[in-house]
């Protein structure tokens, strides 16, 4: 059913959305903004916060997977933190997100380094070292092309994963009056 | 622009807000502040604990409409004044507290009496606020009045490092100030109000349920004047009782899981709920899911996250509510005129449910119970008398046998629960007005966990009453026991001890121990005119009940009216 007072056109199951939220660049923001996720039982699968464009903003890429009530929940009781500046929910159509992965297997033998080294190059990544008992990739991409990579070499024994969360921007120009 | 201490720009920025009250307790990591304020203006009221002083605040606050402040000390100062910040946050009451911290270069090392208080308050502080230079502090004290001030109210901190309050620099105390993150003031969409409009407009059976908001935006004469011009009943949440004046034709009182149990039985009954300020609380509500199904409901709100959160809505106004009512009002055409007939028969099922109630609820044959004791102290109160009350029987009791007539005279904790609350905060609310009896209707339960107030109600010649409902018991408990657990009493017996007489009179206070309908008349008579605290001790039977229950888990129309 349609929910009218929604800010979201289609209610549906369970979904993974990306919030591109501005706040103040201080001490504490982070702290603020990860209890309330927290303290109202909302769920986070990533977050990522840098500096913007002006040195007193940062912008925070959080991921979460909700069905569309919670998500609204979520960007309100967001809104109302006032360390936040303007939030925004960004749709996978219209929007670039990247996230970035460091995986270190096991390959003692010559041959499955070859073989990953290739793995590799189909995914466009980068051997980033390499030792005589392991390898590690670095492979940049949406998570779920990072996800089939790991899935690819899971056969060689993953040791580390490193994985940065999702950083995005919306396509095209924005106005935002920040 | 003038040099001086951070603790000296601390006050005087507090002075350029009118403060006129702090309630406060100060020690090692506050000496500056306290130093500092020998020389003001301000009047300090010293507390016995940090969790009275937030309640003051509070209860100022409420009254008064406009910002309360608290001071405390670092670490277990600070700590207690959680409970009262968290109070005052459930409740949306604008309260200031500042507390001392410890020296900069000592944080972070697990100094002496060091607490991370902005950490442990930040679930229930609205914002928070540490200075890192003495010249930050009158910006930080003007942001910290509006942002607890406006939109929806809530307590914020301002947590002033001991080395901080030293310092000296010049200060600048700006008149104007931009919070970016924060825009509190939403004008209303007008097409919503039209479409809410139209909803009421073609309701056959629309009800008013009128919440905290109403009286925090002070929008008592735009609720009775739209519940006069479309007759519509009114009935209140818990902490809206007062909203609208509870002896009016229009009034069914509070409801929820004590509430009136014609207000439960006629909002179920309704094809329209315009909830105005409310936030369809459990305690109000009963079962989310239940509560307004499949009937229109228009939620009148200043907080947008309120829409949808535990109810969907089919009208949503985002707005002070009572600019949003006004505009409402406008719209209602000239000619106008509700179907009589439609009307007067559900305006008749409103007085059919009124008198079934009257005569299906028995009250106990004793002569004196908290029904009785309570509609004599509404006798006797003028008015314009404000009333609060601790948490337990004694308060739902109040809110179901104790009306408001005087819209706004009544507060109570009903967010958070907090026993232990009224007592402090009937002092804060003398504080605010001291020309009219205040009153704390009171259990001996929670009376018990802040009545050392007493002596700052005899000391600082703040006199309020406290009006005992003794039953020896922590009586909400036992009656939960007694309901739900077969009636093995666990952990429930406070007996007579101590005796409230006598601890009041240690105190200075004066003490009444009433066992006759005829004594307690006297004695609240006389505590009216008394121009020093008085506790009216009131025996009663620890096997009374709080009924109508709506039992928790369980909705409004599962309603029990009696034993």
């Amino acid at each position: 059913m349609k929910n009218k007072y929604s800010v979201f056109d289609e209610e549906d199951a369970n979904k993974m959305y990306i919030l591109s939220v501005i706040v103040e660049n201080k001490p504490g923001v982070l702290f603020r903004i990860t209890n309330l996720f927290r303290s109202r039982n909302f769920n986070i699968e990533s977050i990522t916060v840098g500096i913007t464009e002006k040195p007193d903003l940062s912008r925070m890429t959080i991921t979460t997977v909700s069905d569309v009530k919670t998500l609204e929940q979520l960007v309100k009781q967001l809104q109302k933190l006032i360390d936040v500046i303007q939030i925004n929910v960004l749709d996978k159509e219209n929007a670039v997100y990247r996230e970035l992965a460091l995986i270190k297997m096991s390959a003692k033998d010559p041959t499955t380094r070859i073989e990953i080294a290739n793995f590799a190059s189909i995914y466009r990544g980068n051997i980033m070292d390499i030792t005589n008992e392991t390898i590690t990739v670095e492979i940049i991409g949406t998570p779920d092309k990072i996800d089939a990579f790991k899935n690819l070499v899971s056969g060689y024994g993953i040791i580390q994963v490193a994985r940065t969360g999702v950083s995005a921007l919306p396509r095209g120009t924005v106005d935002d009056d920040l | 622009m003038s040099e001086m201490s951070g603790a000296a720009a601390l006050m005087a920025a507090l002075e350029k807000e009118k403060v006129e009250y702090i309630f406060g307790l100060p020690g090692g990591a506050n000496l500056p502040i306290y130093d500092a304020l020998v020389d003001s203006k301000i009047r300090h009221i010293l507390v016995r604990h940090e969790q009275s002083a937030a309640h003051m605040a509070d209860g100022y606050a409420r009254i008064k409409r406009k910002a309360g402040v608290c001071f405390a000390t670092s670490g277990p100062g600070a700590t207690n004044l959680v409970t009262g910040i968290a109070t005052a946050y459930a409740d949306s009451s604008p309260i200031i507290a500042v507390t001392g911290q410890v020296a900069l270069p000592m944080i972070g090392k697990d100094a002496f009496q060091e607490t991370d208080i902005i950490g442990v308050t930040n679930p229930c502080t609205k914002y928070a606020f540490q200075p890192r230079l003495a010249s930050e502090i009158p910006e930080m004290v003007k942001k910290s009045f509006y942002i607890a001030e406006s939109g929806r109210p809530g307590p914020v901190l301002l947590d002033i490092p001991k080395d901080v309050q030293q310092q000296v620099t010049k200060m600048e105390f700006p008149e104007y100030i931009k919070v970016r993150g924060y825009n509190p003031v939403v004008d209303a969409d007008l097409s919503e109000i039209n479409k809410a409009c139209e909803m009421l407009l073609k309701a056959e059976k629309p009800i008013i349920m009128a919440g905290g908001g109403v009286i925090l935006s002070g929008a008592f004469s735009e609720l009775q004047a739209l519940a006069e011009l479309l007759s519509i009943p009114v009935v209140t949440t818990f902490k809206g009782k007062g909203a609208f004046p509870e002896n009016h034709q229009l009034a069914l009182g509070p409801i929820g899981m004590h509430g009136h149990a014609e207000a439960n039985k006629m909002v179920l009954e309704a094809d329209c709920i315009v909830a105005i300020g409310a936030r369809f609380s459990d305690r109000t509500v009963g079962r989310f899911d239940e509560f307004g199904k499949d009937i229109n409901v228009i939620h009148f709100d200043v907080d947008p996250a309120e829409i949808g959160k535990n109810k969907s809505v089919n009208a949503a106004v985002i707005g002070d509510v009572k600019s949003s009512l006004r505009s409402l009002i406008k719209l209602v055409p000239k000619n106008f005129r509700t179907n009589e007939e439609i009307s007067k028969l559900w305006l008749a099922r409103k007085r059919e449910l009124v008198n079934y109630y009257e005569d299906s609820i028995k009250d106990y044959s004793r002569e004196i119970t908290a029904k009785k004791a309570l509609k004599k102290l509404r006798e006797l109160l003028p008015p314009e008398g404000i009333v609060t009350t601790e948490v337990g029987q004694c308060q739902m009791w109040a809110s179901l046998h104790f009306d408001v007539i005087s819209p706004g005279t009544f507060f109570s904790s009903t967010g958070l629960g907090t026993m232990g609350f009224g007592f402090p905060a009937s002092i804060g609310a003398k504080a605010a007005r001291n020309d009219v009896p205040v009153v704390d209707i009171a259990g001996d339960g929670s009376f018990s966990m802040t009545e050392n107030s007493l002596a700052v109600s005899v000391l600082e010649n703040l006199p309020v009453i406290v009006f005992l409902l003794n039953n020896q018991m922590l009586g909400m408990v036992a009656q939960w026991q007694r309901t739900f657990y077969n009636r093995r009493y666990s952990g429930v017996h406070q007996k007579n001890c101590p005796d409230y007489c006598k601890l009041a009179e240690s105190y200075g206070a004066q003490a009444f121990r009433v066992l006759s309908m005829e004594e307690l008349d006297k004695a609240v008579k006389n505590s009216i005119k008394s121009d020093v605290a008085t506790v009216i001790d009131i025996p009663i039977d620890p096997d009374e009940d709080v009924y109508p229950f709506v039992a928790p888990g369980t909705g409004l129309k599962d309603m029990i009216i009696g034993a």
